[in-house]
């Protein structure tokens, strides 16, 4: 029989592998310095988890640009409120898909509200620009952003706050490098807006006139914390957008109060498009004031990023629907008249602004390019934004989990205990049924926690995966799992054993079987976890996720482990003596000694 | 310990044998009625579903010593009409109100606060759409069909699409048992229940998986004998994994156990009781099921095949014709003579796995009676006898 020499020929080997990988892994996670326990779930560290469902405002089907851009705003709403460690997050694609925000802590009442605003998208003409901290010393430049040929005045170097979001900072970034005279910081926020070359001929639109005052009035839900005082302004307690019907000296002090590097000042919200607006830039580096929208983000038909045409770089090339196109055409008119900063308007994306390109000349046809030697990426950032306000996504707040600190704690202990509960059992049991194999069942349920909290431990880390009660949950329960493994193994060699073959061959025949049900058994379990995991929503995926973690640490334990190990041990005397305490006792199984004729019974007769 | 040792030595070898396929029609006769149950309670009663599908908030005030009339008191008090109070556990109460506005909410959690002395922030709020139970249903009806087809193809390729088949029918089989038992009990359905019924999936397909790894291996090449129909060498493996079957269901069951009673115990209602009772049900069920379900029904669709309906009218003829085996078989019951039939099936077998390439060595393998089986044979034969 060939058998014996069918597998683990070395057991001594693998097991030394094995341990090996564990002290790999074991050093990679008590690396000092770092956090040594799993990042927890807010169920388990208290916090809010909101669960938000994208909603197309027309029906048609998400892209997953636009889920992007969904939920870069909403992370700027959070950013913006200065919450640390908060996690926006996607699960599935397309129309199927949901958005999870997980704030940790104790969360207040405006970051919910926030949360479930749409975000518009409209262009306004810039009346006033600034820089978004407020200046130190009164810095006499008059706008520095306007266009490259004024950016020649030097900048304070104070105003390094330029790069505080590094998506909002795409087209300034660009610009930085159009404006050469600029300094380094990159604050710059321009963008040549030049006709295009094949829409010389002006599209007569005989509706345009019609339908122009169509769009607006489309009033998003006002924020509950937003006031109004007596000059008419709207705010949400000094912070922008704020917004009147009048372009006062009022709203102007607002305007030169303003202060972008406060906290909350980049949060964000939903704007009047028939009020005046002052706010800031989305990286916090400017602050404007605007007029009314011009152009609201739903009249833009389409935009993409392309190479430039006349230059080096990427551009971003926008058209519009015909009653954008009139519209775009009156506005341009009338920027291009004007002098920097009147000459840009503002790209307005919820409430802040993206971006502020200067405008040459009248724009007619509805198609325009925004140059500024943009690299692909920020090109194609800046289309989205502009994609995205071509059909605002609404979102539905489907569920709002607040879990106390304390509640958390809580539920983390039930779970620990339950889980040293749980193992505390299965290995009882164990042991008094396989005896001393169940103490290799119990070393090897062992090194399989041991090697799943180190996974864990590396995983939240690295990639800030949260164990959540759930999780906690499925590793429990796949204390089961793994031990039934050992189970069907141990099964195995008593069957052998039944048939009569001597405990080493047993060992490796029983193994050979057992390998095969093992592995079909825990491909299903993890097939289950796969499925669990990418079709489900919320906290099914944390289970799911330790469901299929703990099922590959199983198969790994099973083959370097606790195989090797029984390999090992049925070569010692104790178990080779048939001692009841073995569990695998020849004679406990019903094989009488005198019938176990192992030579004979390796004859064969084929 | 001894008694069940010999018992499972017993069970392996076929002196002792519990006709489990033959009496399919009892089995099928019990789920069929548990169904049945399962059914009328899911139309009948519905089920009691969370606050998660029906849209609606929830708040857990946890470590208090307030009574549930004070705390549906001051909910009253906030303006929030006929809430759901309840104490879960020892010292945490539950309130259930429909959905409200994210204000009233505030409202609801300060008026508690203020008159139970609850610290601030430390009640649990869960507001939920009424879309989102929808979406989740959804998902996991989604997930299952997906799953279902995933399982159905890789059995067939591992196994063959009859036993596929079969291991689906008891997989369904399971789900509706534990679907049923939420209905007619009224324990309440929330995300944590889906998330377990769906983990049901892959434990009851893991003791079916085991059993029918068995089975096959009993009836590898049994087409070429004459020795055991299929029926007979599945009923053997059954009776053969039983004591695994049953093993890995306690050892699977004993850690969904203990979250079930520290859930309850310590936490009262949530995550850790909703999940841990629908597995608890579902692998019970799964259980039952992978032995009593799966296998009868491969055994019906295996049956069916001509090659099958052949063997079992050689095994026929040849226990009519009375061999020198087959005598001592017609002796006794029905069980004994599977018993032996199996013996021979298994050695068959054995041939087959002992050799590095066991197809090379079928023909040979499933004639042959291994010297070392065959003593065994007489041995338990004899023993029979003396009973």
């Amino acid at each position: 029989m060939a058998a014996p020499t069918q597998t683990a020929p070395r057991p001594g080997r693998t097991l030394a592998i094995l341990l090996a990988v564990i002290v790999a892994l074991g050093v990679w996670t008590f690396w000092p310095g770092q956090s040594h326990t799993p990042k927890l779930g807010l169920d388990l560290e208290g916090g809010t988890q909101v669960i938000l469902t994208p909603v197309s405002s027309t029906g048609a089907a998400i892209t997953d640009d636009q889920l992007n851009q969904t939920v870069e705003i909403i992370r700027q709403r959070v950013d913006g409120f200065g919450v640390a460690e908060a996690d926006v997050a996607t699960q599935g694609s397309g129309s199927n898909a949901t958005i999870l925000v997980s704030i940790p802590g104790v969360t207040n009442q405006a970051v919910l509200d926030a949360l479930s605003t749409t975000a518009k998208l409209d262009f306004r003409p810039v009346l006033l620009e600034d820089y978004g901290p407020l200046q130190a010393t009164a810095s006499p430049t008059p706008s520095a952003s306007g266009s490259a040929s004024t950016s020649a005045s030097a900048k304070p170097s104070a105003t390094a706050t330029a790069s505080a979001s590094s998506t909002a900072s795409a087209s300034s970034t660009a610009s930085s490098t159009a404006s050469s005279t600029a300094s380094g910081n990159g604050a710059a926020v321009t963008g040549g807006l030049r006709p295009n070359a094949g829409t010389a001929s002006p599209t007569p639109s005989a509706s345009a006139s019609a339908s122009t005052s169509a769009s607006p009035g489309i009033s998003a839900t006002p924020r509950p914390a937003q006031t109004t005082n007596a000059a008419g302004i709207t705010s949400q307690g000094g912070l922008p957008p704020i917004q009147s019907s009048k372009n006062d000296a009022a709203l102007q002090a607002e305007f030169t109060k303003l202060d972008c590097a406060k906290t909350g000042a980049l949060i964000g919200g939903p704007v009047d498009p028939q009020k005046y607006l002052v706010t800031c830039s989305k990286d916090g580096a400017y602050k404007y004031l605007l007029d009314k929208a011009a152009v609201q983000g739903t009249e833009i038909s389409s935009a993409s990023a392309g190479l430039a045409t006349g230059g080096a770089g990427w551009q971003v090339n926008l058209s519009f629907t015909s009653t954008g196109a009139q519209q775009f055409a009156d506005v341009t008119l009338a920027l291009s008249k004007n002098t920097t900063p009147q000459n840009q308007f503002g790209i307005v994306l919820d409430g802040l602004v993206e971006s502020s390109p200067y405008v040459k000349e009248q724009i007619l046809g509805g198609n325009a390019e925004i140059t500024g030697s943009f690299t692909a990426d920020e090109a194609k950032a800046l289309a989205n934004v502009l994609n995205y306000g071509s059909l605002p996504v609404s979102l539905q707040v489907s569920s709002v989990e607040q879990v106390s600190p304390t509640l958390g704690s809580d539920q983390l202990h039930a779970g620990l205990i339950a889980g040293a509960l749980g193992l505390l059992l299965v290995v009882i049991y164990l042991l008094i049924y396989y005896r001393a194999l169940g103490l290799v069942a119990f070393a090897s349920l062992l090194v399989a926690a041991f090697i799943t909290y180190e996974v864990f431990v590396i995983l939240g880390r690295q990639l800030g995966l949260a164990l959540s009660l759930a999780g906690v949950a499925g590793a429990i329960v796949a204390i089961g799992i793994t031990a039934d493994s050992f189970v069907v193994y141990f099964e195995r060699i008593r069957d052998e054993i039944r048939e009569g073959r001597s405990l080493r061959a047993a060992g490796d025949a029983g193994w050979i079987r057992a390998r095969r049900t093992i592995l079909a058994a825990d491909f299903v379990s993890f097939l289950a976890a796969i499925v669990l995991y990418f079709l489900s929503v919320g906290n099914v995926r944390g289970f799911a996720f330790t469901l299929g973690l703990t099922t590959i640490v199983d198969v790994v334990v099973a083959f370097l482990f606790t195989r090797p190990l029984v390999s090992l041990l049925m070569r010692t005397k104790f178990f080779q003596s048939g001692s009841h305490w073995t569990g695998i006792s020849p004679d406990r199984l019903g094989v009488k000694a005198e019938i176990v004729p192992v030579a004979v019974g390796h004859a064969k007769e084929s | 310990m001894s008694g069940a040792r010999t018992l499972a030595h017993r069970l392996y070898s076929g002196e002792v044998s519990y006709d489990f396929v033959g009496k399919r029609r009892r089995w099928y006769a019990i789920s069929g009625v548990i169904l049945l149950l399962a059914l009328v309670g899911l139309f009948g009663r519905g089920l009691n579903l969370g606050i998660e599908f029906k849209g609606g908030s929830a708040f857990t005030i946890p470590n208090t010593t307030a009574s549930v009339e004070q705390v549906r008191a001051s909910v009253e008090k906030a303006g929030v009409q006929d809430p759901i109070v309840t104490q879960v556990g020892r010292s945490t109460i539950t309130v259930q109100t429909p959905a409200l506005t994210p204000d009233q909410s505030v409202q609801v959690t300060k008026q508690i606060e203020t008159d139970t002395g609850v610290k601030q922030g430390d009640i649990a709020v869960q507001l939920v759409g009424p879309s989102w139970g929808s979406e989740v249903t959804k998902r996991a009806a989604q997930g299952l069909v997906v799953f279902l087809i995933l399982v159905v193809i890789f059995l067939s390729a591992y196994f063959e699409w009859r036993l596929a088949v079969a291991a689906v029918v008891a997989l369904i089989h399971d789900l509706v048992i534990t679907i049923g038992i939420y209905a007619l009990s009224g324990f309440e359905v929330t995300p944590a229940t889906v998330i377990g019924v769906l983990t049901i999936l892959g434990f009851s397909l893991y003791d079916t998986v085991v059993v029918f790894d068995k089975v096959r291996e009993n009836t590898r090449a049994i087409t070429s004998g004459n020795r055991a129909t299929y029926s007979e060498a599945a009923n053997l493996a059954l009776n053969q994994t039983l004591v695994r079957s049953i093993n890995t269901s306690i050892v699977a069951l004993l850690p969904v156990t203990a979250i079930l009673v520290i859930g309850v115990g310590l936490l009262g209602a949530g995550t850790l009781k909703d999940l841990a009772l629908a597995l608890f049900i579902g692998t019970a069920a799964g259980t039952y099921s992978s032995i009593f379900i799966a296998t009868p029904v491969a055994c019906q669709l295996e049956e069916r095949r001509p090659e099958m309906k052949a063997l079992a009218a050689r095994v026929a003829a040849r226990r009519a014709g009375g061999d020198g085996r087959g005598k001592s078989a017609k002796k006794s019951a029905g069980g004994a003579t599977t018993a032996t039939a199996v013996l021979d099936a298994v050695a068959a077998d054995e041939a087959a796995a002992d050799d590095v390439t066991p197809d090379t060595l079928k023909a040979p393998g499933v004639t042959s009676t291994g010297p070392r089986q065959q003593p065994r044979g007489n041995q338990a034969r004899s023993k029979r006898k003396k009973k």
